[in-house]
């Protein structure tokens, strides 16, 4: 009886749980959707109906949007949709590189103040000099002296992202340090290292994982910001700020060419901010209530 | 009070010497001759022997770390690579702009933002508070310069109400002056106002809850003197933090913004000065707007005392 009841009733729950979900939370679910159908996009672009993002065609120029080109051709006569898609790959690649390498930089650097006072007063007075300097300045400054490429956007964001994830870290470590079970835990005799990793390390995961997806939503915004003023991706790679920064001087007589990009940008930057929301609200339930 | 104030005063010093430090060690952290680097692909020998020596790379580095943080402090900047003109006159020619759009950003922002955030707390959950959520969602996911286009789209190119670009100084006429503010303001303050609004929600509902606050309705106060005499009034500290520490966003807004509307602010400066790798500038802009930043977030604190009693120093 009791195997029959549970074979009934595990397909019903999971096909309920599924609509409840959507129904208590419409805009995570969206914010999900927007963000696969994004990555599924930058990944199978070659098979989307896109030619060569890149391929020059001079008696094609500026064409406005058509059945042949759906989001019409720039001022070198290359097709904007097959460039719009393969800029997803830029953005995600920026989006995600600088979340992660930011929150494992930045948690290492959190937990070694929050255990040590004098690499604390060292690296927070540095931190603090650093997180004095607007993100998108200290992006600027860095980008204006190394070469222009992914890599170096990435180390470039990753910088001006990190002061504000050693701080959160440290804070979380400062106050775990008085709860009541770490002192057992010191006090049963565990082990620094052990202590770090089971008692320490776990409490962090939650506050880092939601600020780690609103530095990949910043991280896009700052990459288009900085290529669009021609100090981030080099010219040649169709990323979403690049395809704005040439379609700028046609703005007034051929808007899509901004138009199109911007609303890419503008909807996986959405869907990253709304997962956020939703991983926060899961995470920490009392913010919830308030934010 | 006047204790704490130089103490803060103090506490700024090494915070500006680490951006100092940083500010004038980026010219080294890259391999190479920086500058072979500023000078670009095409230079030819001659030109990189002329930067280096006007950046004075033939002295020991702390001897040129010392010489230019003396002109720092007596507010020479350096020389522009690319017009030889001082720094500190060309970031002086472009001040005006600048604080004209972020006053303007600054002010209409927060006279909007926060009376969003007071009315989303007064009627949580109904579709007045979900409203003003989704602007503040959408408002930290719409990039500066793609609602400055959108905006340029809507207002100047389809009605034509506004104009498109550029920047009318106030001695000029005030109507001209504003008319050409208005769009670059909204596509600088829409991120900063979605933040103030998002924090001025969450601190009046903390208020809100509050049995002081149960007590003055039940006294029979009108709504509008318990939202603002109580609860606002209370709900201030977290506010006015948000409002400081936001200054950043529109500080990293107004170079794109500028370049959008062809404003020739400090921002325009830059992006210039980023393309012809005129570093001095850089530097420059770097140390005034952090500067700035900084003495606007010490202002913060320092309003603390009058937002709220309770805070001693």
């Amino acid at each position: 009886m009791a195997v029959a009841a549970a074979d009934i009733a595990a397909p019903i729950a999971r096909r309920s749980w599924l609509r409840e979900a959507f129904r208590r939370h419409p805009t995570v679910i969206a914010g999900i959707v927007i963000l696969v159908a994004m990555v599924l996009m930058a990944i199978l672009a070659p098979y989307l109906g896109t030619v060569d993002p890149v391929a020059v065609s001079p008696v094609r120029r500026l064409r406005l949007p058509s059945s042949t080109y759906w989001f019409g051709t720039d001022a070198y006569g290359r097709d904007l949709y097959s460039r719009t898609l393969y800029g997803a790959r830029i953005s995600l690649e920026v989006g995600l590189g600088v979340a992660v390498l930011s929150t494992v930089i930045g948690l290492a650097l959190g937990l070694v103040t929050g255990f040590n006072r004098i690499a604390d007063a060292v690296i927070m007075r540095i931190m603090d000099g650093l997180m004095s300097i607007p993100p998108v300045l200290l992006a600027i400054a860095l980008m204006a002296l190394t070469k222009a490429s992914v890599e170096n956007v990435i180390i470039a964001i990753t910088i001006s992202e990190v002061p504000r994830v050693a701080r959160l870290v440290r804070g979380v470590v400062l106050s775990l340090r008085e709860q009541p079970f770490v002192e057992a835990a010191v006090a049963a005799g565990t082990g620094f290292f052990r202590t770090l990793s089971r008692h320490i390390l776990p409490n962090t995961v939650a506050p880092v994982l939601v600020q780690a997806t609103y530095i990949c939503a910043s991280a896009m915004i700052t990459e288009a910001v900085l290529s669009f003023i021609g100090a981030g991706t080099p010219p040649q790679i169709p990323s979403w700020g690049n395809i704005m920064a040439e379609g700028r001087s046609f703005f007034q007589i051929k808007p899509y060419l901004i138009i199109f990009p911007g609303i890419f940008l503008s909807l996986t930057v959405l869907a990253v901010n709304l997962v956020g929301d939703g991983l926060r609200d899961a995470l920490d339930p009392r913010l919830a209530r308030r934010m | 009070m006047f204790a704490y104030v130089i103490r803060r005063l103090l506490a700024t010093i090494p915070v500006m010497g680490v951006v100092a430090i940083f500010v004038f060690s980026l010219l080294y952290i890259t391999p190479g001759d920086p500058a072979a680097v500023i000078a670009g692909d095409i230079a030819t020998a001659e030109d990189i022997a002329r930067i280096h020596h006007q950046l004075g790379l033939d002295e020991p580095f702390l001897w040129r770390f010392g010489g230019w943080l003396w002109g720092v402090l007596r507010g020479d900047l350096g020389i522009s690579i690319f017009t030889n003109l001082p720094v500190a006159q060309l970031i002086g020619q472009r001040l005006e702009p600048t604080l004209a759009l972020t006053t303007t950003a600054l002010v209409v922002t927060v006279i909007f933002a926060i009376p969003l955030g007071v009315i989303a707390a007064w009627k949580v959950g109904t579709w007045i508070d979900r409203g003003v959520m989704i602007f503040a969602v959408l408002g930290f996911s719409l990039p500066a310069f793609v609602l400055a286009y959108l905006l340029i789209l809507a207002f100047s190119i389809e009605l034509d109400w506004l104009p498109v670009q550029g920047y009318v100084s106030i001695r000029e006429g005030f109507a001209p002056f504003i008319e050409h503010l208005i769009l670059p303001s909204i596509a600088l303050g829409l991120i900063y106002g979605a933040l103030i609004a998002r924090i001025t929600r969450a601190s009046m509902l903390e208020v809100l809850s509050q049995d002081y606050i149960r007590t003055a309705q039940a006294k029979g106060l009108a709504n509008e003197t318990v939202l603002v005499r109580h609860a606002l009034k209370n709900a201030a500290v977290p506010i006015v933090t948000v409002i400081g520490i936001g200054i950043a966003l529109l500080i990293s807004g107004v170079i794109v913004t500028e370049t959008v509307f062809a404003i020739p602010g400090i921002g325009r400066l830059t992006v210039d000065a980023i393309l012809r790798r005129d570093y001095p500038i850089i530097q420059g802009v770097i140390l005034l707007f952090s500067a700035a930043y900084v003495l606007v977030n010490l202002a913060v604190d320092i309003s603390y005392t009058l937002l709220d009693p309770r805070v001693r120093y």
